[in-house]
């Protein structure tokens, strides 16, 4: 039987991570990340885990740890934020290039500089193009599914790459929600042990991580071929997951009052419960506005998102982060796909960086500068929301 | 002795340059170990010259990933052979660059958490896979590409790390330092690891024809040199017992082995007699302090 418990975002993290039976888990202390790992030491301190918890000098070392774990035929996890993260990505790229299966969560917060421990999405964005699989998710029940989720994923034979579960740092880790807990029996079932179509074994010896000289661009494609086919294989295990234990959180995307919304607001990770309230209330206005979640930001789902903006007249993208020099990642993303396409215009906005709230207040001036670029027609590169003018003066 | 293993696990038709004492350091070690064990390397030589795509040399199972992360790759693999209950032998070979500078938090940290792992240092005393660069296991007045001797310069200045003495800091349950060209003394250490739990280090100097610039015929003889003159001491410290050191009964001085190499001829001109004489100061105080 399923429990309902109100827990932390972090307990619901930990619970999930227990239920999918790592063998080894590797991991550094970082806020916010650390309520994860401090919940799991505590659950193989108290045997209620089968696990080898190895106690890293660093998150480059957690993430080394995991690397060889998992290339030993072992299911491995590991968890860091910001500055962890970065110390991680020399050894995401080769984990990736590597195709070894690791979950990892990347509880995301700002990078510093300037230093804080606020949530954005800076830090997860810095590893867009290593390879790994990138969930994000809305509530601390998604959190729970899409790590058990990002298992079968990664384990998949025609996969076999790294998926980070990405979650907004504080916002989710450390909010108190029901969080429904899923019966072992039944998590075992959707999760069947790890078996690796590869692994160190002295009993047949492979050589891992050779230096090739005439095989760097087949290798790169093979994980680019590995994320187009995990489209299917990720909206295939989030309906399994719903067969089995009655939740669905979207697939690559979800929607929320899209089919004749005039304005979508395209977003990823916590803002989009936020979003999808005030949907509500501007649609009590007689405003036409829908949301769309972005879950999988890789692979990313352009043909998805293009089919369910196609009707809009506008599509408003929410970016918790900046690309120097170019824009929001997450808008860029979506203008080419809906580049050389019949597809409504974008206007990329800028908001909620270094953790600043967003409030109804901001919604609504996102949706007031997407009907005046509707009305003029002039679309400006990038809005910036709720900015203190006198930091820039 | 009984080796672990009759055959060459390092498979022949590797890159190796011709003499390299990396390689046969490496030969050496996997007859020791045999083929229970799981290698671990860092980027540099070893890793680029045994493991061509489709062609690697290794007979055992062996990772690479980074320059700086095979104390931590180790950590994993041996997480992960607890958790299955396997006992294969983890071992990570890593060239001076990746244990003395890049790497050595990782085997700090690997140290630290006392697990059943040897440390295999192959000690070719700069970056060479990158050149023949500099590190803190290059020596004293020896001239490299980014320690080049000059109008203005006799090298490197600073002393090499005493590595061994920080592995043995963490309290390590055995630290040795050996040399390709006493191969008994090697393979005795290597195997010796295998009946020991815990963390283990393993120092080899291992010759490099090309950056320290001597003909590829001599590599053995320049790794007898370095032990002979005293700049090299072999020793072995098993945790709870007195340190065994090699005794050379004939020491030969130091300008014999700096007159063999490029790398530190520009020391045998008049002026520089004070840096070579200074090398035979460190000598003569390795002599006395491991009664060598
Ligand atoms: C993070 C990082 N920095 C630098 C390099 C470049 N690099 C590759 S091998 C190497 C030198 C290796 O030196 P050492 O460990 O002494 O091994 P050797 O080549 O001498 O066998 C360097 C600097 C790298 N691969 N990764
Ligand atoms: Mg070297």
């Amino acid at each position: 039987m399923s429990t309902i418990s109100v827990i932390e975002g972090s307990m619901a993290v930990a619970q999930a991570v227990k239920a999918c039976r790592p063998g080894v888990i590797a991991a550094y202390p970082i806020s916010p990340q650390t309520h994860i790992v401090e919940f799991l030491s505590q659950f193989v301190a108290d045997n209620e885990m089968d696990t080898k918890y190895v106690r890293v000098d660093a998150e480059f070392s957690a993430a080394s740890a995991v690397y060889g774990s998992s290339a030993t035929g072992v299911r491995s996890y590991t968890a860091s934020s910001s500055q962890g993260l970065l110390l991680m990505s020399e050894v995401l790229y080769a984990m990736a290039g590597t195709r070894l299966p690791v979950v990892l969560t990347g509880v995301n917060r700002t990078v510093s500089a300037p230093i804080t421990i606020q949530p954005d999405h800076q830090d997860t964005m810095a590893l867009r193009d290593t390879g790994l699989i990138q969930l994000h998710v809305e509530n601390s029940q998604e959190a729970y599914a899409t790590h058990i989720q990002a298992f079968k994923l990664a384990e998949d034979h025609d996969i076999l790459l790294p998926v980070m579960v990405c979650m907004d740092g504080w916002i989710l880790t450390h909010s108190f929600e029901p969080v429904k807990l899923e019966d072992q029996e039944k998590v075992d079932e959707f999760l069947p042990p790890f078996v690796p179509k590869y692994r160190l074994d002295t009993k047949n010896p492979l050589t891992y991580g050779a230096y090739a000289d005439d095989e760097v661009p087949e290798f790169r494609l093979m994980m680019h071929f590995a994320q187009e086919r995990a489209k299917e294989k990720i909206e295939k295990i989030a309906r399994e997951y719903e067969a089995k234990f009655g939740d669905y959180f979207g697939g690559l995307i979800d929607t929320y009052r899209c089919d004749d919304a005039e304005i979508v607001m395209v977003a990823m990770g916590s803002v989009i419960g936020t979003l999808k309230d005030a949907v509500d209330k501007l649609r009590k206005e007689n405003i036409k506005v829908g949301v769309l979640k972005v879950r999988s930001y890789r692979p990313f789902p352009g043909e998805e998102i293009l089919s369910a903006v196609k009707g809009a007249k506008m599509v408003a993208v929410l970016d918790k982060s900046l690309s120097v020099g170019q824009g929001g990642p997450l808008a860029t993303d979506v203008k080419a796909a809906l580049a050389n396409k019949q597809a409504p215009p974008v206007l990329g906005c800028i908001a909620g960086m270094g953790g600043r709230d967003m409030s109804m207040v901001l919604i609504r001036e996102i949706i007031e500068k997407s009907q005046k670029a509707i009305t003029t027609g002039k679309i400006p590169d990038i809005e910036y929301i709720a900015l203190k003018r006198q930091y820039l003066e | 002795m009984v080796l672990a293993e009759r055959e060459n696990l390092l498979a022949a038709g590797h890159r190796a340059c011709p003499g390299c004492g990396a390689a046969i350091a490496l030969r050496q070690i996997l007859r020791a170990l045999g083929r229970d064990t799981i290698v671990v390397s860092a980027t540099g030589c070893v890793e680029t010259f045994t493991s061509p795509y489709g062609m690697s040399a290794w007979e055992v199972p062996w990772i690479h990933s980074l320059f700086e992360n095979s104390a931590s790759v180790a950590s994993g693999v041996h997480a992960a052979l607890e958790f299955l209950r396997e006992k294969s032998s983890v071992v990570v070979i890593s060239g001076d660059g990746g244990t003395f500078d890049i790497g050595m938090g990782a085997m700090s940290g690997m140290f630290e958490r006392k697990q059943n792992i040897t440390y295999i240092c192959y000690d070719n005393e700069a970056y060479m896979n990158t050149g023949v660069q500099g590190s803190s296991a290059t020596p004293y007045g020896s001239s490299t590409t980014t320690t080049p001797a000059g109008k203005a310069s006799f090298g490197k200045i600073q002393p090499k790390k005493d590595m061994p003495a920080i592995a043995l800091a963490h309290d390590v349950d055995y630290v040795a330092t050996a040399s390709i060209a006493y191969p008994q003394d090697l393979m005795k250490k290597v195997a010796k690891t295998k009946e020991i739990y815990g963390p283990k280090y393993i120092q080899v100097h291992t010759p490099c024809t090309i950056g320290w610039g001597f003909d590829s015929s001599k590599t053995v003889e320049v790794g007898k040199l370095a032990v002979e003159t005293g700049l090299v001491p072999i020793y072995e410290v098993e945790k709870g017992k007195p340190m065994v050191v090699k005794k050379v009964k004939n020491k030969k001085p130091v300008e014999e082995y700096l007159r063999f190499q490029t790398r530190f001829r520009h020391l045998l001109k008049e002026e520089q007699k004070d840096i070579a004489n200074q090398i035979q100061a460190i000598c003569d105080k390795n002599i006395e302090r491991f009664g060598i």
